[in-house]
């Protein structure tokens, strides 16, 4: 296999396997086989060739989770266009933002096509430079030719995928076809991947997880992936669960969240007659690992087949396609309780039995081809269970950040720095924290600077004087949002009417919603000796003045 | 679970949604305020209030029902409970 081209789904002899199992809360079951896929990506490829798309022309896809929007990638990729998979207008969000957003994100990349939906295109197409296709003014052709067969390079740029800040200054994690298919191969090693898999997956597809291990392995691998949309898995839970008990699903990547929600949040007469027991493994994936989530899920799901081995962890970023790391196969995830004051003031992560050690859960062991590296903040590498920065290299890294030649990823010899925080021991990886100012809310990216400009602007707050972080929360597995803000008068109605409108503002502007608003006046908020304002000063005074089980 | 009128069923959702879902046991939830759609909770909340909705008042709301569309105020989601309630 040297490109997606040769991908087992668009190559193998078996017309009538499935390709894609899409389900759905309200609909019935689709069933695409191999051959339907590939008659479709080949309208849809005709189809961008007509528009006048030429290979190395960026294409975006803003589509919900739909069959639509992944004939329409692979479509793209069969000229040698680069699509890009990117969300669409919700309820949430504020339409003027949102184009504001895509505007900004066609001139930064110069996106030369949109293919979004009937109801959104004619609204979108009056905000943006490039030309934009609804679904069914998309020029589909039923004859099928074959001049359109361009031949990438391996070393090409295959796709995009965008990385999920808020503003207009995403940046596209650039994959060139020879790093996705080497990472897919490696990492199908690292969890034994065989054909009689099948993937189930309800996770986004302008997500990492989702694109890769939701999405393009399973095309690439020739395996089933059994498909539904975020939406609906998110109100309906349960779904993914049938899913797998009538599709025998064995593979599905959740971020941790998802452990909790899970298993708080099926009715128990939603999964009584439902067996699990055909999972090889659930992979935590895309937030910080917590025990009790696997620990809560466990208890919850093991009366329909869930066991222990099934529950294994993989640390993952855009940048070096997917995974970096994966419990190795057939093992539990270690767990490691160090000493907290070793590790807050001295960073080492050193074992201990005392009650108030902190518990780690093992992301595993590097997938074969990728090095990991800890390093002190002179880029000197540190010794096992000595803390400091995670560093990597690997054949599976970006080309680049596209058409940003003002951020240059690697170090000058050549390594990744991830900005998150971590240590090794016996070989294998613990994520302990991140130096960079990220709060991961339900396995989504959300940048803190983003929320406080949105929270600045609001009528009654004092601009510049807010402060935006994560707080990490047991009962939902995942960081929650807390915001504190300065006030310009004092009178308790209107803090009550602020709140809710700053809570509006975030959701319109961000789809993120805000767990924690606090209204300060003069003097609450803590600012650094150059008078900016303090992030972990301000969360960690929050947290005493709210302690929170 | 006889007996129970509007008015306690309005009053204990209420008391639910702002003390368990918006965490805020103070919050003045105005009953057409859309409460996903104005980010208050977050639509997982959807789910939460499923099993709290079965717990509480032994109603079963199925999924197709289990919408932002259909659930956004507290007045839609009374009126969904107090239609299945024995």
């Amino acid at each position: 296999m040297n490109t997606l081209h040769d991908a087992q789904v668009l190559t193998a002899h078996d017309d009538v396997a499935p390709a894609i199992i899409f389900v759905a809360s309200d609909a019935p079951t689709q069933v695409i086989t191999r051959g339907d896929f590939r008659d479709a990506v080949r309208r849809y490829a005709h189809g961008f060739m007509r528009m006048g798309i030429h290979p190395h022309d960026l294409v975006i896809i803003a589509q919900p989770q739909n069959l639509e929007g992944i004939y329409a990638f692979w479509g793209a990729m069969m000229i040698g266009a680069i699509p890009s998979m990117f969300p669409t207008l919700t309820e949430k969000l504020d339409p003027k933002i949102y184009m504001d957003s895509m505007a900004e994100l066609v001139r930064l990349s110069d996106a030369k096509a949109i293919f979004t939906t009937d109801d959104f295109a004619p609204q979108l197409s009056q905000n943006v430079t490039c030309p934009v296709y609804g679904t069914s003014n998309f020029i589909v052709d039923e004859s099928v030719h074959d001049d359109m067969d361009y031949a990438p390079n391996p070393s090409e740029i295959a796709f995009l995928q965008h990385s999920s800040g808020s503003t207009g200054l995403q940046k596209g994690v650039a994959l060139a076809h020879d790093a996705v298919l080497s990472q897919v191969a490696q990492y199908s090693d690292a969890i034994a991947l065989t054909p009689d898999d099948v993937i189930v997956s309800w996770l986004p597809l302008y997500h990492d997880m989702g694109l890769i291990a939701g999405f393009l392995m399973p095309f690439i691998q020739g395996v089933p992936l059994v498909l539904m949309s975020p939406f609906d898995w998110v109100a309906h839970p349960a779904l993914l669960f049938r899913a797998i008990h009538e599709h025998k699903g064995t593979l599905c990547w959740l971020p941790n969240f998802a452990y909790n929600h899970c298993a708080r949040r099926i009715r128990m007469r939603d999964t009584e007659s439902l067996d699990l027991s055909s999972m090889r493994l659930f992979i935590n994936c895309s937030e910080p690992v917590r025990l009790e989530s696997h620990t809560l899920f466990l208890e919850r799901f093991s009366a329909n087949g869930v066991t222990p081995n099934m529950l294994t962890v993989s640390y993952a970023m855009a940048e070096n396609t997917f995974a970096v790391t994966q419990t190795p196969h057939g093992h539990i995830p270690r767990v490691d309780n160090i000493d907290k004051t070793a590790f807050e003031a001295h960073h080492r992560a050193l074992p201990s039995d005392d009650d108030n050690a902190l518990v780690l859960v093992s992301c595993g062991i590097p997938i074969a081809g990728t090095q990991i590296r800890v390093l002190d903040v002179d880029k000197n590498p540190l010794p096992e269970r000595s803390v400091g920065e995670i560093a990597i290299k690997s054949p599976y890294m970006l080309t680049e950040y596209y058409r940003r030649p003002d951020l240059q990823p690697f170090t000058p010899d050549g390594w990744f720095m991830t900005g998150d925080m971590g240590y090794i021991a016996d070989g294998e990886i613990y994520i302990a924290g991140r130096y960079k100012d990220l709060i991961i809310n339900a396995g989504k990216n959300v940048y803190p600077q983003d929320i406080e400009a949105v929270v600045s602007a609001v009528d009654g707050i004092r601009a510049g004087r807010v402060v935006c972080f994560g707080v990490p929360d047991e009962k939902e597995g995942t960081e929650l949002i807390a915001v504190v803000a300065e006030v310009t008068d004092d009178d308790p109605q209107a803090h009550k009417a602020l709140v809710s409108a700053i809570k509006l503002a975030v959701v319109q502007s961000t789809t993120v919603t805000v767990t924690y608003v606090k209204l300060v006046g003069t003097g609450w908020l803590i600012k650094t000796s150059s008078g900016k304002i303090a992030r972990s000063a301000n969360r960690d005074k929050w947290m005493r003045e709210h302690p929170i089980k | 679970m006889t007996n129970m009128d509007e008015k306690t069923i309005r009053d204990q959702l209420r008391g639910y949604i702002t003390a368990d879902l918006i965490r805020d046991p103070d919050y003045p939830l105005g009953d057409d305020e859309g409460i996903i759609t104005n980010g208050m909770m977050d639509s997982f909340a959807l789910a939460e209030l499923a099993v709290y909705v079965e717990n509480a008042f032994n109603v079963y709301i199925p999924d197709p029902d289990l919408t932002v569309d259909k659930m956004d105020t507290l007045n839609q989601i009374v009126v969904r409970v107090m239609r299945d309630i024995k």
